[in-house]
């Protein structure tokens, strides 16, 4: 395996296990406080707003410091997203995504950080929403 | 900790696993994204991001293993809102391209407008969604 290869895995295993972490301990793996924030009428759980500025933050100021190297330290390019139109499926794919998310309150990285606790939802909710995934995009060709 | 202290530190961490996997591998950390690359990308694009979902898995279990107290309740909701709400989710993060990590955290953080425009959309949609169950409907 070249020097590339195995830098480009090993940093793939490490982000996810930082990124799980953050999942765990910021309480996001718990649906309660997701649907506490979402109750805005009701008796609101600030946590997530907790979460996501700490979030951005770090990541607003990180990302301007590394994406001022001319390549990744383990690929050759940055892949970032270009688009910038807001169509359809982007508007009707959130709607639908903010409804599960208020039905359950589970979003994609702590449903999956949460799955070692061995919780009957959630390892019924993960590989339902894995097909959901997975239709989406026969389902995005109709739109 | 109080609660609010954990979630900074943990947001903390979801931004710094952001920055790791841009730095090192060129990539926003979109965890919809990702999953769904696991399973559809070649064979030879599918390892890193399967690391990166068990990272996940193995990130999310370490504080349980070390204090219950990171331990939360089970998911209450019957099976069948487990199956809407795990479509709904799934389908609607790939119909968007992205969820609270690609956009909410990733995309924002470079100002993105599709980003900005669908977490705004789906936050407002969550709201929407818990107003009524909560509140017109009182069943959550």
């Amino acid at each position: 395996m070249s020097h590339q290869k195995a830098g480009k895995l090993i940093s793939a295993l490490a982000s996810g296990i930082v990124f799980g972490l953050g999942m765990a301990v910021s309480g996001m793996t718990n649906t309660d406080r997701i649907q506490g924030f979402l109750d805005i009428a009701g008796q609101w759980d600030p946590t997530l707003a907790f979460v996501m500025g700490s979030g951005l933050l770090v990541t607003f100021i990180g990302y301007k410091f590394v994406l001022k190297n001319p390549t990744p330290l383990f690929a050759d390019t940055f892949a970032v997203p270009t688009r910038t139109d807001i169509d359809k499926a982007l508007l009707i794919g959130a709607i639908m995504f903010g409804t599960g998310w208020g039905l359950v309150g589970y979003c994609p990285g702590p449903a999956i950080a949460g799955l070692s606790y061995g919780y009957s939802s959630t390892l019924l909710f993960v590989p339902v929403m894995v097909l959901g995934l997975l239709l989406a995009k026969p389902l995005g060709k109709l739109l | 900790m109080h609660p609010f202290i954990l979630a900074t530190l943990g947001g903390w961490l979801i931004g710094i696993a952001a920055v790791m996997m841009m730095g090192l591998k060129g990539r926003i950390s979109g965890v919809s994204g990702i999953l769904t690359g696991a399973l559809t990308e070649p064979a030879d694009e599918r390892l890193w991001r399967l690391l990166f979902v068990v990272g996940i898995i193995i990130g999310g279990a370490i504080p349980v293993a070390l204090s219950v107290d990171f331990k939360p309740p089970e998911p209450d909701a019957s099976v069948l809102i487990i199956i809407i709400g795990g479509l709904l989710v799934g389908l609607g993060t790939g119909l968007g391209s992205g969820c609270t990590s690609g956009h909410g955290i990733c995309g924002i953080s470079r100002l993105s407008p599709r980003s900005i425009v669908a977490t705004c959309t789906f936050m407002a949609a969550g709201f929407i969604c818990v107003y009524l169950l909560r509140h017109v409907f009182g069943v959550l």
